[in-house]
């Protein structure tokens, strides 16, 4: 795996020459209001990053791709740089804020792209407060030209850290299915892509059904379940060696998988003799523990980000509610109690909120709510919508939705804000289902 | 003994060859004569996917988020149960399907309990339980595409295949 070494902030000499003639109040403005989620996003100017001429391409690609970061996010506006007075090559080390605030951009993005003497790419970025007059935040990045893309999604990521200080989200990717063919012959392929949908790839061939595809949060793992010699069983995925296994040996079904927040362990759904329980296996000694045992049906189990906690959903009450249990298996308390079903609980990275899928008279929502189950907030609807997964920052929300087209179905992905605003389609080569984000990449 | 187990349709397409028999002619037909040829009932090979298909029947179907086995749909299991007892050298497969009305992980577990139900009211009709396998494909495979209570009630369902 390849690292992208953060170094250290820019030139805080500059900072200090800097910083006249604006009031407290003018410089108070350049803060993103996360809270609400509806207000006005911030017009922001992302310039081509500057370099050689050879460079120059990557330089306002990785604009490009900041610039796309922030504007997806629903927070940033970006200019349209046809609009720009200044040029990116004559802004230099000091812009004239002028024609930025002209323009009306609040915040300014300056690059440079640079070479190593081995030849890897030193890409640096400054962000400037247009009304104080003060550079925010700067940073330098080195890497290999291959992943300048990734240089870009951590550009934005800290551009979206210090304006919103909320933790970032860009540089993370999505493992789902990717489907194709009629309803009744449904072809699904596992696929990951970049989280802005950039280097799409297979990893399977479609021959046989795969879904559910999760990360780990600690490897470059996948834990995902699949059909295999028509078998249906939770299998592991190394993504970078293509080696796969099959987790345990079960006499029947194992399904909805779950890697542990460590990392070490997998817990999923086991159905033996139709009656389905929840199960966990500790990767390193494969030791299997049920931590359900009721005759209902037990899935979709999801850990607390300390590990303390599983929620999942049960039918043992009549119909599907969410469940929140210790993560000995003891304790089980339901948390839902309004009308319709519930699946699907998710917990958030952050741990303040569960996602869920909730089935209310013919219409599918996707919802959070505190962890006790209180502040039931829906924040998507569709004929079909399920399969929640939250951004690394707990701040987004991926799901999919199916939509009728005659008879079939079109699914696809979308991302919205858990405040309910922004939703945002995600686009993939072909349909999509079953999204999972990953942790930041480190 | 296979005559015995012939459905009501297998009985009616014998009824009909029947009754074109007489009119059989030696099929040398010229101008102005009718031409009959005789239906010939093939025999369907009892241990074909093409038996459990036209005569047995080869699913059953279920109620919404429901694993109770019918009345209807336990005469198409007694069914089986007699044909498994009879033919001792057949295994199957029972597989367990739902309606896209759900979320995909609960239609999984919900297919493996419609399953079970149906294997278990196999064994109680003497079956014996190796001889059943059991899978459930959950939301995955609709028998029948589209967005109406018609097609749902179609993929709602447990269906024989040979194993």
């Amino acid at each position: 795996m390849k690292s992208i070494h953060r170094i250290y902030c820019l030139i805080t000499a500059l900072v200090l020459v800097v910083g006249v003639g604006f009031s407290q109040d003018a410089r108070a403005q350049l803060v993103v209001d996360v809270v609400s989620g509806q207000n006005d996003p911030l017009p922001i100017a992302v310039t081509d990053f500057v370099g050689s001429e050879t460079d120059a391409t990557i330089g306002a690609n990785i604009a490009e791709v900041v610039a796309a970061d922030l504007e997806r996010s629903g927070l940033f506006d970006p200019i349209n740089r046809a609009a720009f007075i200044q040029s990116a090559a004559d802004i230099g080390l000091f812009p004239r804020f002028g024609d930025w605030r002209t323009i009306n951009a609040q915040a300014l993005v300056t690059g440079l792209v640079e070479r190593e003497a081995d030849g890897r790419l030193k890409v640096s970025f400054r962000l400037w407060d247009t009304f104080s007059e003060e550079q925010v935040d700067g940073f330098v990045y080195t890497g290999g030209e291959d992943i300048w893309r990734r240089i870009a999604h951590k550009i934005a990521d800290a551009i979206y850290e210090r304006l919103t200080g909320e933790g970032g989200y860009f540089d993370s990717r999505i493992v789902y299915i990717a489907e194709s063919g009629t309803a009744s012959a449904r072809v699904k392929r596992l696929a990951i892509m970049d989280q802005d949908g950039a280097n799409h790839q297979f990893l399977t061939d479609g021959e046989h059904l795969v879904l559910t595809p999760r990360f780990s949060p600690t490897s470059q793992e996948i834990t995902f379940m699949a059909y295999f010699n028509n078998k249906p069983r939770v299998y592991l995925l190394d993504i970078d060696t293509g080696r796969r296994e099959v987790l345990g040996d079960f006499p029947g079904m194992t399904f909805a998988p779950r890697f542990s927040p460590d990392g070490r362990k997998v817990i999923m759904s086991l159905s033996v003799d139709g009656n389905t329980d929840i199960y966990v296996m500790d990767l390193p000694t494969r030791s299997i523990v049920q931590l359900t045992s009721d005759g209902a049906i037990d899935t979709s189990p999801s850990y607390s980000p300390d590990g303390n906690f599983v929620t999942f959903s049960s039918d043992r009450g009549g119909k599907q509610q969410i469940y929140v249990m210790r993560s000995n298996g003891t304790d089980a308390q339901r948390i839902t109690f309004n009308e319709g079903t519930y699946s699907t609980p998710v917990w958030s990275p952050r741990g303040d909120l569960i996602a869920f899928t909730k089935q209310h008279q013919g219409t599918f929502y996707i919802g959070v709510m505190n962890t006790d189950g209180s502040g039931e907030r829906l924040i998507a609807e569709g004929y079909l919508a399920e399969g929640p997964t939250w951004a690394p920052n707990g701040r987004v929300i991926m799901f999919y939705r199916e939509t009728p087209v005659g008879t079939q179905n079109l699914a696809q992905l979308y991302t919205i804000d858990l405040t309910g605003f922004n939703e945002r389609l995600v686009p993939t080569p072909l349909d999509g289902s079953d999204p999972a984000w990953s942790p930041l990449i480190p | 003994m296979r005559f015995k187990l012939l459905s009501i349709f297998a009985a009616a397409v014998l009824v009909a060859a029947c009754e074109s028999t007489p009119d059989a002619t030696d099929g040398s037909a010229g101008d102005g004569d009718v031409m009959v040829e005789e239906i010939i009932v093939e025999e369907i090979n009892p241990l074909s996917t093409q038996y459990v298909r036209e005569v047995l029947g080869d699913h059953v179907l279920f109620g919404l988020n429901s694993s109770v086995i019918n009345a209807q749909a336990q005469g198409t299991i007694k069914r089986w149960a007699e044909w498994m007892n009879a033919y001792g050298q057949i295994v199957v497969i029972i597989e367990g399907h739902a309606d896209e009305r759900g979320t995909r992980e609960y239609n999984l577990a919900l297919g493996e309990r419609r399953a079970t139900a149906v294997k278990n009211f196999m064994i109680s009709m003497g079956v014996d339980a190796s001889r059943i396998a059991t899978i459930s494909f959950g939301k995955e495979r609709p028998i029948v595409e589209g967005h109406t209570e018609a097609a749902w009630a179609q993929n709602r369902r447990g269906v024989l295949v040979l194993g």
